[in-house]
This record gives C-alpha cells, structure tokens and sequence, in this order.
C-alpha cells in the first residue's frame, strides 16, 4: 500500500491535518475522517452530484478529486453553508420551495445552485436547468428545484408563516 | 356523512412547509451509511460476472490473506442458516419459483448475483479483497428475451423446467363481471391488434442502499434503507428463524424508494449473518453500479392486446395477453405486479367485455418488482395507446373517443367489468379543464399548419386519460388475491402531560412528508397547534406494528388510522372532562382543542385534562390514567383517483430529436391536506414517467450482462431534460375513507408515459410511423422515420 501523506485542509472554516492515503477521495475524507456526512455519495461515475462541494468557492464533485489535491485548500460542505444559525438563502429557498423530499440530492443541489448563482447571479430557467445538469434528483422531478434557484436570484424575501408561498392554494375550497 | 364534515379546516388545506426539510437542509442527515458504530466492519460483495452459471468451487485464500480481511463467506458457509428469500405473493397455488439464497450456493441465475461476501475492518480492504476471490464458473446457456422464454427452448432455472411461473387470467365471462370476451372480438365491427413493449426499468433510488447491523446485546439492531421496516423485520424472522421479537428494525432518513426499497434484499440478510458470525456491527452500502446491477428492477412485460368496438367508437371488449419478466427470482412481490395491473386495462371506461391473461416468466436478468405505479402504469400505457390507435382507425379525434367510452359523472358508483367499485369521480370535469389549460384547438390548429407545411419539426398531441386503485389495501382483497399479508395500517396518538401530542404511524416516509401532514391531521382533529405535534415513524421498537409505505396508501390507509386513534383519545378525555366539569358526558361538546359543557361557556383543554390524567389525583372511578390510543384501519375499498394529462410533442423529423412543448395535467385525487406535498408527488412522478418515455432503459447484452450498468449508460433525466410542467386539480372527494382523499404518490408516473408516447407517434404518424418502442430516444426516432420514408410508411 502506498505510504501515506500529511495534508491540511480548511474545512467548513477549521483547518484540519490528517495524515491519508494519496488513493483517498476527498468525499471519504470528509465523510470518514472528518464526520462531515452531510456531503453524499450516489454514484461511482461522476454522474449523481450528491458529493457537491466547494473548493475556493468553486463547486467540485468531492468523488472525483483526491483529499491531498484539497492539500492546502479550502472547502465548504453543506454544513458549512448557515452562519451564525442563520440558513443561506438557498437552504431557506429550497425549504420554502419544496425543493426536496428525500433530501439525498438537496446537499449537492445547493451547493452546485451557490456556484452557479455566483458565475451568473441572473440566470435564466435554461441557464438553472442546465446549470444543474450534473447533479440528478430522482424526487421532484426539478421544478421546484429551479424555483427555488430563481427565487434567491430574484431576492425574494420570506416570511416566516410556515406556509409556502409559492404553492399554496385554496383549491379544497372548491369541492366539486 | 359528506365526506369532509368531520375535519374542521384550519390545517387540512395548507401548504405547511416540511418538518422533515430542517436536517436535510444543513447536512445533519440520519441516512444509514452515515452510521458509524464501534468496532463495526465493512462488507464487500463477490458478484457473479455470468448470468448463467454452475459454481464449481470458490477459492477464498488468498482474499482472506488479504491485509484488514477478518472473513470471507460464500453460499456454502452459511447455506444451513440463510434460507430462502421470501415471496409475499403466490398469485395461484401451482406458483412455482427457484429457492432464492442470498449468497448463491452452487448456480447464479443473473449477472450480479452474490457468491462471496468479503468482511474486512475498512471499506477500501475488502473492496480490495473482492478481486482476489478465485470462483471457477461453468457457464449455463442464457435466456434473456421474453418471448423466447416463453418457449422453454432455453430454460432459466433447469431444476423448474419450465420458464413458466404461473399462469394467470381475468376473465369477465366467468367472473360474472361481464360479457365473455371472445364473442365481442369474434363480432367487432373494428378489431385493432397491437403487441407494446413495457421495456425493463431501474427504480434508481438517489441514496445506494445501505444496511448496518448491530448484532451486540440481546436484540439484534438493523438500520437500513428500507420503505418497509415492518414487513423487513417479520421476514427477516421468518428467513433467519429469529424470535421477531429478537429484532428490531430502523430505517432511518430513507433516500427514496419508489418502490425498489420494497424489498427484503439478499444484502441484508448477508449483513445479518455476517455480524452475527463476528458478533461486531457489520455494515454494506453498496455502489450505484451493484445497484443499477442487482437491485430489483421494474416494469418488463409484452402486451399482447386485442380491442374490438363498433363503428362508432364504442369499444365491445378488450383482451389482453402479457408476458411479465419476473427476471431471476421472485422477489417480496414480483409475481403480484402484473396481478396489480389487472384489474386497471379497463381503466376509465366502460367495457362490457374483458379477459386478462399473465404468464409470468423466468429470465437470466435482475429479479423485477414493485416500481413507482408498479402494474397499472403497464396497464394505463396499453389502453391508452391502443385507445389512440382506434380513434386513429375510425378517423376521431381521440379525446372524443375517450368520452364516448369513459364512466360519466351522474354514473358513479360504478362497478367495472374487472369488478372493482370505482366510488367516485368526475373525468369530464378534469379534462374540460386540462382542455382549456393546453389549449387544445389551438395547438391542433397549429399541429395542420406544420403538417402542411412539411415543417421539418413536427407536433404532436398526446393524451392520458387515466385512474388507479391506490389506498392498497382492503385485507379481504388482498386475502382472495392470494397475497401474504393484509392492508391495513396502524397509528398510535399519544397526549404528553405538557399537552403536546405524538402520532406514531406505521406507515414510514421516505421523502413524502408524513410528519408534515400527520401533524395537519391531528392538529385539526385534536385542535392543538401544528407545531405541537410530534409524527414518529420508522423503528419497530417506536412504532410496533404497521404495514409501512407503498401504493399511495398513507393518507387514505395510515392517515385515516391516525383519525382513528385522535378520536379515541377525544373519547377518554371526554369521560375525564365529564368528571373534572362535574357534567354529564353526553353535555360535554368537544371543539378546537377544548371541552366544554352545552350551553356553558364551562370548559377545560385537552392539554389540561392530559395533565389530570397524567397525575391522576382526580378521575373518574375504574378510569384508566391514560388518553393514549391506538387505532388500525383497514379500508373498504380502494381509492380511485383519476386525471387528464396532455402533452404536445415536437419531433425534429430531420435529427430524431424530441422536445416536450408542454405538458398540462389536471389531477382529482380527491381532497388535498398539504397542496405543496401534493404538487411535488405530481412533479417528481411526472418526470420518471416522461423517463421511461423517453430515456431510461435496462439494457442487457446477448450474454446476459448489463449494459447500462452505472448512470453514465442509464439515463435518469437531469433538469435540462425536463419541461416546467403546469398543473392543476379537480377534486371529486372519495367516498370510501373520511377525509375524502385519494392518493397521489403513482399518479404523474402512471398518466405520463402514454401521453408522451402518443404525442410523439401523433407528430409523425402521418409519415407512415404507427410504433415506437419506448424510451422514444433520438437515435430510435429517426429510425422510424427512415424505415417509414423507405417502406412508404407500411411497417
Ligand atoms: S457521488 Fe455521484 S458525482 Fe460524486
Ligand atoms: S429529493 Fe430525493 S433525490 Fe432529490
């Protein structure tokens, strides 16, 4: 077995040492040395996008990359997403949105709709849909997902009345 | 009773955003390859590179060699303690079936089945170990194609010989429910043949499937990505000739199901003997590409169809003979699919003559079962189909011919010729507003402009007209079905001393939002605040008994249960509040939370009277301290929900390439309790019904290894793939359970796939192209259009 390398790596704002096998991937790092299991693995193929991350504030797929290519970087997961208690917007817009139902996409879906809100603040349905191409939900079949992306781009601001704005109607009203 | 008099609406109604979302949005997920124990170890699969072979010996040395390897079993190991998987559903007494062990012992019987299970003290060393088990394999002839099964030329399981699991049939004529068949087809006016392929499907779950057993202490403990913990932990007994009573069974955060979690797997089971053979925790998560291979599949049948009518569109029977690819083995309830999708060929109309005929047939494929719709999307895409297929044959227009032959409102209840009640409904309704939404004339009148003006991209207007029976199920059914267990579900209400509630259902979500709409439930039902009201669910150990989640029957089955058992808990407390008012019980009214005596403004709260009870200083004689209830429904009848969906379909003539416009649906699945859980159910089944139009497909090669083996191949459609669809509802409530509900989780899935289908085929029919097989793909498009333009159109 190939002997082993020490890297440090800022993770969701801690800087971590580790010493780990160079064949080490950077989603078995943070899932398996660092309990950071809020980042998912769904496929072996790059196909799936559940172990999106940030790297410098640019999203990779963490099973695609080695943990000693992050030597020296910095990541965010999803659980570094909410500061000081407080949601991102995306978290808030995908909750308000009903962007999610297993939840098993949702950590890699924000955190590829951070990325591409960044490249292009203002971005049209396409540019969402195809912004999110690689990251696969087998839930909502997407629609949502792309509301909620817009609404953060819009800046729509929520209430907190525990009731979804966007999909609520009154149609029990209207008993045929 | 009018169906909803008895729920006051304050939440049943709203759009409550999820109680679920909060932990899911911030990573603080619960899914079970998160699990970490102490001591625990990790299992790798030796699978099978053949689909068809005699294991002639297996050489484990030099894995067991292998550096962090604690063990390594095969079939042979563990052959006198791991029985045989269970089948839940023998559909006729001659049913016969191959023993199913989870490690195969001396013959595999698909590609992907396990021979070896390697138990290492990392992921990575027994992953690593899996290449150095040596099994010599002597190679058995294959038997892949569905019709060439049926032959028995080549037989799947030698021992059985006969492909032939069971044969099947449904016939009006001799159930009574109808006219015999054969006379209708011998005297039709218009006889339209067609044989569809259902093509193999993978339900392709997002979360791999994880299993981690704690063997340590006297009840053995698993964790697993399961929809059926309940059932799980009975069969897991049943198999392993445990006390069920001795295990307990979590299935934590479950990352969708769709059915393909409906499963007593072969993984799991391993993952029992292993950590029992060890006496550590044990833990499996298996990769996408032993999921895609060795995770049952679904759908995989041939409709060989026969529909006769008059001259005026009015249809006289309808016969359908199928070939159901059960694959390898018969897994919980394989062989009851196709069954399932018996009773729903007849669909919305009013057929007066029908006979349903299976044979249910063994391949060197994964084992198929339950996938989202799981036997009536099958049924729905024939009758629509070949629906459009008569209206294309008389010349009308085939949202007419639908109505010709559809159930009208004034007519419910109406018994069908399969025999089932459909109580309610109101199709009319439901397609005059998808009509209107779609803009039906208009995108016919520009569909003739394209049309003659040999436009190279082409439209087309597909239709479904579809219900379901859902709800599943009435136990008695299900009894005269053959089918092992009933169909109830079970719910436990509990009021807390501080008057907050806990709900405990057996019906266990996966992403459907239970804990978000139960607490709606009951929040109106017991009038105490939304926020109040804790759903546990998932741990046999929490929620004793219970029938768990498939068939779109949680609310109309489990909630109603859960109804039941506030009810109960309204009962005691109003003897408690009778004895704390010093009144009369038949004085007491109970209303948004609080009792109060008639034509008084005396009253005390539920949250009072919990905490009465719980000290219990003060009750009435012989009561028992405790408002705790329990309560388990089995319903009447099925639920029938039903709706219109359209599509307009843009074919480029010149490329293949398919383009879904638009895509309106107007769905009446009854009353609604949460609109948003609602709408995300319909997208998310929308989207793998367009997929199976449009681009998945298990494929296998002639040796019988799966092709589309990791999602670079399979093709689970991604957001650019899939249109923004417009949705909409009608609402005719159900008669058959309180709330008036329906069901809603298999509905997009069910309706979309024929009206994608009949879309594509109504852009290009006219070019001579009557059939596509599904996934209507780009490359298989363009085909058709080529083989039409050099054949003049006769195919
Ligand atoms: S786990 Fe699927 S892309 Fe990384
Ligand atoms: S929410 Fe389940 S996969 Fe996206």
């Amino acid at each position: 077995m190939a002997s082993s390398k020490t890297i440090t790596v800022e993770v969701d704002d801690v800087s971590y040492t580790d010493d780990v096998e160079p064949r080490l991937l950077l989603v078995q790092y943070l899932r398996e040395r660092l309990g950071k299991t809020g980042t998912l693995i769904g496929c072996d193929t790059t196909n799936c996008g559940a172990c999106t991350v940030h790297l410098d504030g640019v999203s990779v797929k963490s099973c695609t990359m080695f943990a000693v290519q992050a030597d020296g970087h910095q990541v965010t997961t999803i659980e570094g997403m909410a500061t000081d208690g407080k949601l991102a917007p995306l978290q808030e817009a995908f909750h308000q949105c009903h962007a999610l139902q297993c939840g098993f996409c949702t950590p890699g879906m924000i955190m590829q709709s951070a990325s591409l809100l960044k490249e292009n603040p203002h971005p049209s349905e396409a540019e969402i849909r195809d912004g999110l191409e690689g990251n696969l939900c087998r839930c909502t079949g997407y629609q949502n997902i792309v509301a909620a992306v817009k609404s953060v781009a819009d800046g729509v601001e929520y209430g907190d009345s525990g009731v979804s704005a966007s999909l609520e109607d009154a149609q029990n009203a209207g008993v045929s | 009773m009018t169906a909803t008099a008895q729920v006051h609406s304050n939440e049943v109604g709203k759009a409550r955003l999820r109680k679920e979302d909060a932990h899911l949005i911030t990573g603080r997920s619960r899914y079970t390859d998160n699990m970490v124990l102490p001591g625990m170890l990790h299992l790798a699969m030796v699978r099978s590179p053949y689909a068809h072979a005699k294991i002639t010996g297996i050489d484990v040395a030099a894995a067991k060699a292998s550096p962090g390897v604690m063990a390594v079993l095969t079939g042979a190991d563990v052959a006198a303690e791991q029985g045989s998987l269970p089948n839940a559903w023998p559909i006729t007494p001659d049913q016969k079936a191959p023993a199913h062990p989870s490690i195969a012992v001396d013959e595999v019987a698909f590609a992907g089945e396990v021979v070896a299970v390697i138990i290492a003290r990392s992921v990575a060393a027994a992953r690593d170990a899996v290449e150095l088990v040596d099994v010599n394999y002597e190679e058995l002839p294959v038997v892949l194609d569905l019709e060439e099964a049926f032959t028995d030329t080549v037989l799947a399981h030698p021992s059985l010989g006969t492909n032939l699991s069971a044969n099947w049939v449904f016939d009006s004529g001799e159930a009574g429910t109808g006219a015999p068949v054969e006379e209708a087809l011998a005297n039709a006016e218009v006889l339209i043949e067609r044989t569809f392929y259902q093509q193999r499907l993978i339900p392709s779950f997002m979360e791999p499937r994880s299993t981690v057993v704690d063997p340590t202490s006297e009840q053995l403990t698993m964790w697993t990505s399961t929809q059926i913990p309940h059932i799980l932990r009975l069969m897991l007994a049943l198999t392993l000739g445990i006390p069920e009573s001795k295990v307990r069974v979590v299935a934590p955060d479950v990352g969708g199901g769709f059915g393909g979690k409906l499963q007593v797997t072969p993984e799991e089971i391993i993952t029992v003997l292993a950590a029992r053979r060890m006496g550590k925790p044990c833990k499996y998560t298996e990769t996408r590409s032993e999921s895609l291979m060795a995770a049952h599949h679904g759908r995989a049948q041939v409709q060989r169809l026969k529909l006769s009518a008059t001259r005026e569109g009015i249809v006289t029977g309808f016969s359908v003979n199928l070939l159901a690819d059960m694959g390898a083995y018969l897994g919980l309830v394989t062989s009851g699919v196709p069954i399932l999708g018996a009773f729903m060929f007849n669909s919305i109309y009013k057929f007066p003559a029908y006979r349903f005929e299976c044979n249910n047939l063994f391949t060197n494929k994964a084992w198929t079962d339950a996938y989202r719709g799981a036997g009536r999307p099958e049924a729905t895409f024939a009758i629509e189909r070949i629906m459009d297929e008569l209206a294309v044959e008389l010349g009308m227009d085939p949202l007419e011919l639908r109505e010709k032959n559809w159930i009208k409102h004034e007519e419910f209840p109406f018994t069908t010729v399969c025999g089932l009640e459909y109580d309610s409904g109101n199709y009319e309704a439901a397609t005059a507003k998808a009509v209107e939404l779609f803009d039906y004339a208009g995108l016919r009148a520009e569909q003739l402009r394209r049309r003659n003006s040999n436009d190279p991209v082409q439209l087309g207007i597909g239709i479904s007209t579809f219900t379901e029976m859902c709800g599943l199920a009435p136990s008695r059914v299900l009894g005269s079905l053959a089918y092992g267990a009933g169909g109830w579900e079970h719910a436990q209400v509990r009021v807390l001393p501080t008057g907050n509630v806990e709900v405990v259902t057996g019906s266990s979500a996966h992403g459907q939002g239970h804990e978000t709409a139960w607490s709606q439930l009951v929040a109106d039902r017991l009038g105490v605040p939304f926020e109040n009201v804790e759903v546990l669910h998932g741990d046999t150990q929490v929620s004793q008994r219970g029938l768990d989640t498939y068939g779109s029957r949680s609310l109309t089955v489990g909630g109603m249960a859960v109804l039941a058992a506030a009810d109960k808990v309204i009962e005691k407390a109003k003897v408690v509040a009778a004895h704390l008012l010093e009144a009369s019980e038949d004085d007491i009214e109970f209303s948004a939370g609080n009792f109060t005596v008639k034509g008084t403004d005396t009253s005390t709260s539920l949250g009072e009277i919990a905490l009465a009870t719980f000290a219990a200083h003060n009750l009435p004689d012989g009561f028992e301290p405790n408002l705790d209830s329990d309560a388990t429904f089995d319903p009447v009848n099925f639920s029938f929900p039903h709706g219109t969906h359209l599509a307009a379909m843009e074919v480029d003539t010149e490329t293949g390439q398919v383009r879904i416009r638009k895509y309106v649906c107007v769905d009446d699945i009854g009353v609604v309790v949460n609109p948003m859980i609602v709408e995300g159910q319909v997208h998310g089944g929308l989207a793998q019904g367009i997929a199976q139009a449009l681009y998945e497909e298990a494929v296998y090669d002639d040796a019988g290894t799966l092709v589309t083996g990791s999602f670079v191949d399979y093709l689970v459609p991604s957001a650019p793939d899939l249109p923004h669809y417009i949705t909409d509802r009608t609402q005719t409530p159900s008669t058959t359970n309180q709330l008036g509900a329906k069901g809603v989780g298999e509905a997009g899935t069910i309706a979309s796939t024929p009206a994608i289908v009949n879309g594509v085929l109504d852009a290009i029919r006219h070019l001579g192209v009557r059939d596509i097989k599904m996934p209507c793909s780009p490359s298989r498009v363009w085909h058709a259009l080529e083989v039409a333009k050099t054949t003049g159109g006769a195919q």
